[in-house]
């Protein structure tokens, strides 16, 4: 890319830029602010973009710590367009997409490959990555699991020989007796209701009503197939069906979803479970460090707990659990830290999304503390005074601190599909998406390109540095991979 | 306990509450109004009426029919302290409920009706409405013989208006939902492409959280319902800070404060044509200190003109603030039947008043709607010398 002009240099960097912070908070699900299908058609048109001029940095956009919803379209994209590929990059590409598939929950990554059906992608590549992903795999659990999925797949590869999986899957798998326990099992569940419990959770949840077992004497014997998350889920449903709720290890779960549950509880729920749920979320934020570690100094933090922190039906407080949970990292990570609310609140678990959002008065109060870096974490739309914020930050930067001497990253969890971008708060301050504030330290290392500091050569070489350690990182089969991708 | 005589409002003042920021979804522009440390004394309550139709007493033998989709509670108490809102909660009868298969209808004897010692239902907006049509409604008070028999033994019966829901404001159910109350917000100006449309105030920030949604039942003018049709956004607004001002940390503190201040204060400025403007009001209920009034702003064909309803404190607090901006053809309609009643119906008099010929003056009532005033035979000469006028031709005598 040598032959750029530097005009031509900025546009790129502003447009990477752009998508990989669109790719950390677009979810294509409903927001506050906009409804499912707008943020569908947006962050599609960017896909499309960024596939079309950028093919390279949009594959290597996989390793820079998106959300699991882009890694999906990114993969699913860049199989369908195999052709476009440039020889020099084919072996890195396929290394990637098999790298960012092994990365997926498994729900996601299925989902991927039947859409490839659904898409009519078909080619070499193509089935070499389902075939390697199935390898790497548990398929007699998974085709159990996630039958419509790995069934969708496997029939568009044809490759279905290893032992049952064919049998299991397709036409006539009621008359046979399976080897397989898994499937035996599976097929018995139909018929009697002994055999479910040794089955999935979700496979056996449809099944017990089939049988009529009572949801209280069901919840009870399944516990033991349930994962975390399903555990997690069933708590308010077993209260329901007056079963004991599923027990389950907090200090195994990510701080966001851990602070979403915390948000969900009633005031009365809460005040029992408080301490418990603080030690599990600060050990949860230990977790989070250890895997990316963050060392900060003086930090102040000024977070939105507006009425649009509710977020929307789809995505239900995940605003307000974001701000939560970077407060619970970023304390933990710093030395001398102090969270600046925009509607104050003694205890931030027991804050709802309430009130205009009011970001001046609380930015004024955190500069006046003096801190080296203010995070501020907001969806950026500020109403009391409106662009009262975006004012103070631009006095501030231009006449009270022109030195840059306090550091402020604005992170924002809503992608806000009209201007295609992260709504930010001010142009003096770098925007970076934070969808899970596990992710606030990759966010912090990105910011330097949100504020245009960094030229592209940077933002490139940052971009493939983070690829070649996430293909480096399954090392072991990266032979067997390469060798699956190349043509 | 003994109270002062009714206070009687002579213009809308916002006396005792604040303007804040506004917030704009598309073509609406909401401005919260703030009342820092609301009494409680005055609560307001919602209660939901489920019937297609109501009819409503309004004097001897004149009902007020309307669609009514949920009534007012005002419950006060009256040495000052803070008391709970009961208003749905504690219902009595109200009205009957007849079924007539196809609809049923709610027959109620007052707008506003006493419940018990404190409490009291009112219709909003229908109040202030009905208020409104029965301006001049008796007819003319001088048998002239230019008039309709009909009119010279009823009155004017059936007066009607035409007003759109809120539900059919283009973009207005999201506008609410997306707004963001305030803290002790109690009330909101509502605007549409920046023309004022409606004023909603009550006595404290709960009863405003929890009447929030019901301005998508209350009505608006036809005006209003176009202009959420035919704009998509509104002015563009910036207050900013001039940096050359700011020294330190306080006094950019101070220039937000100022920044907020200014907001308010032309927000003011935009709804110049309700508040402020001198109103004709009328008296309706006594409820301790408050005085629940209807009034009118006076009617200027070349202004906004609202009517509506309030309910005002002894000290002239404003603690119930609902209005309605007319429509042109509303104002107009009203306008007319006014300059009649200013020459006690006399229409050669009131054809002189406006400047006009009594044939241009029966035309005028009988494209406003009111052509059932008017005898039919002057009605036919007046369209005769309108057509003969169009078949002159502009340039002959």
């Amino acid at each position: 890319m040598n032959a750029l002009t530097a005009r031509q240099q900025q546009v790129a960097r502003e447009d990477l830029v752009l998508f990989i912070n669109a790719c950390f908070a677009c979810t294509g699900q409903k927001e506050f602010y906009s409804d499912g299908g707008r943020q569908r058609v947006s962050i599609d048109f960017l896909h499309r973009y960024i596939l079309g001029n950028y093919r390279l940095l949009y594959a290597r956009t996989l390793a820079a710590g998106i959300n699991d919803f882009n890694a999906s379209q990114i993969i699913v994209n860049l199989l369908a367009t195999g052709r476009l590929v440039e020889s020099a990059h084919r072996v890195e590409e396929g290394a990637l997409i098999a790298a960012a598939l092994r990365r997926l929950p498994p729900q996601r990554a299925w989902r991927v490959l039947a859409t490839l059906r659904e898409r009519e992608i078909n080619n070499r590549r193509s089935r070499a990555i389902v075939r390697e992903y199935a390898g790497s795999r548990d398929i007699v659990f998974d085709s159990v699991k996630y039958r419509t999925k790995v069934r969708s797949a496997l029939r568009h590869t044809h490759d279905t020989k290893a032992g049952e999986l064919g049998a299991f899957l397709f036409r006539g798998w009621k008359q046979h007796v399976f080897a397989t326990p898994l499937y035996e099992a599976y097929r018995a569940g139909h018929y009697g209701a002994a055999a479910i419990y040794k089955l999935p959770f979700t496979i056996a949840e449809g099944l017990a009503v089939k049988h009529g077992i009572p949801r209280d004497v069901f919840l009870q014997k399944i516990e033991a197939q349930m994962t975390d998350g399903e555990k997690m889920r069933m708590q308010r449903s077993a209260d329901r069906a007056d079963a004991k709720s599923p027990v389950v290890d907090w200090t195994r779960l990510p701080l966001t979803k851990l602070t979403l549950y915390a948000l969900s509880l009633t005031p009365e729920q809460r005040i029992v479970e408080g301490e418990r749920l603080e030690a599990a979320m600060s050990t949860a934020a230990r977790h989070a460090l250890r895997r990316s570690p963050l060392r900060l100094g003086k930090v102040a933090a000024v977070l939105d707990n507006s009425y649009s922190s509710f977020g929307s039906s789809e995505k239900r407080r995940r605003p307000l659990a974001v701000a939560i949970a970077s407060d619970v990292i970023l304390r933990t990570a710093s030395t001398e830290y102090r969270t600046f609310w925009s509607t104050p609140t003694d205890d931030p678990l027991s804050t709802r999304a309430h009130g205009q959002t009011d970001l001046a008065t609380p930015i004024l109060d955190a500069l006046d503390w003096g801190p080296e870096l203010l995070v501020i974490v907001s969806d950026g739309c500020e109403n009391d005074p409106p662009n009262g914020a975006s004012e103070v930050l631009r006095v501030f930067r231009s006449k009270l601190d022109p030195e840059h001497k306090v550091s402020i990253v604005h992170c924002n969890p809503v992608f806000d599909p009209d201007d295609y971008l992260l709504k930010p708060v001010s142009p003096f301050v770098p925007t970076v998406g934070l969808r899970d504030a596990e992710d606030l330290s990759t966010m912090l290392g990105f910011a330097r390109f949100a504020d245009g500091s960094e030229s592209l050569g940077e933002l490139e070489a940052y971009l493939a540095a983070r690829s070649t350690s996430m293909i480096m990182e399954r090392k072991p089969s990266a032979a067997a991979l390469t060798k699956a991708s190349a043509p | 306990m003994k109270f002062a005589d009714a206070k009687i409002i002579e213009a809308v003042t916002l006396a005792g509450l604040t303007l804040a920021p506004s917030q704009v979804s598309g073509s609406i522009r909401l401005v919260p109004v703030l009342r820092p440390g609301a009494p409680g004394d005055l609560r307001i309550a919602r209660r939901q009426y489920d019937e297609e139709l109501a009819g409503v007493g309004a004097g001897k033998d004149c009902t007020y029919f309307s669609y009514i989709p949920h009534g007012l509670v005002m419950s006060w108490s009256d040495d000052g302290s803070a008391i709970a809102a009961n208003g749905s909660q504690l219902k009595g009868r109200d009205g009957r409920v007849r079924d007539f298969e196809v609809a049923k209808i709610r027959w109620m004897q007052r707008i506003a009706q006493r419940e018990t010692g404190n409490s009291l239902r009112l219709l909003p907006l229908h109040l202030a409405m009905e208020g409104f049509l029965s301006l001049y409604f008796s007819g003319p008070n001088i048998v002239w013989t230019e008039y309709s028999k009909r009119v010279v033994r009823h009155g004017l019966t059936p007066r009607t208006e035409w007003a759109y829901d809120g539900e059919s404001i283009a973009g207005f159910e999201n506008a609410l939902r997306i707004f963001e109350i305030h803290e002790n917000q109690v009330g909101v100006l509502v605007f549409v492409a920046d023309a004022m449309a409606s004023a909603f105030v009550v006595s404290t920030p709960d009863d405003y959280r929890s009447l929030h949604r019901t301005l998508l039942a209350d009505f608006f003018g036809e005006l209003i319902w176009q202009y959420a049709l035919m704009y998509k956004t509104v002015m563009p607004l910036t207050v900013g800070i001039d940096e050359a001002d700011v020294d330190d940390l306080a006094g950019l503190r101070e220039a937000v404060s100022n920044v907020r201040h200014r907001w308010g204060e032309f927000h003011g400025v935009m709804a110049a044509d309700l508040l402020g403007r001198p109103v004709r009001s009328q008296s309706v209920y006594q409820a301790g200190p408050f005085t629940l009034q209807r009034f009118m702003t006076d009617l200027d064909l070349d202004k906004e003109n609202h009517f509506g309803e309030a309910i005002v404190r002894e000290d002239g607090t404003m603690e119930y603030l609902k209005t309605y901006r007319l429509s042109a053809a509303q104002a107009r309609r009203a306008y007319l039947l006014s300059q009649l009643a200013v020459a006690q119906w006399n229409l050669d008099d009131a054809a002189t008043s406006l400047q006009t010929t009594r044939n241009e003056l029966v035309l005028r009532l009988e494209k406003a709607g009111f052509g059932y005033l008017i005898e039919a035979t002057l009605r036919t000469a007046a369209s005769k010398s309108a057509w003969l006028l169009r078949k002159k031709g502009p340039f002959e005598k």
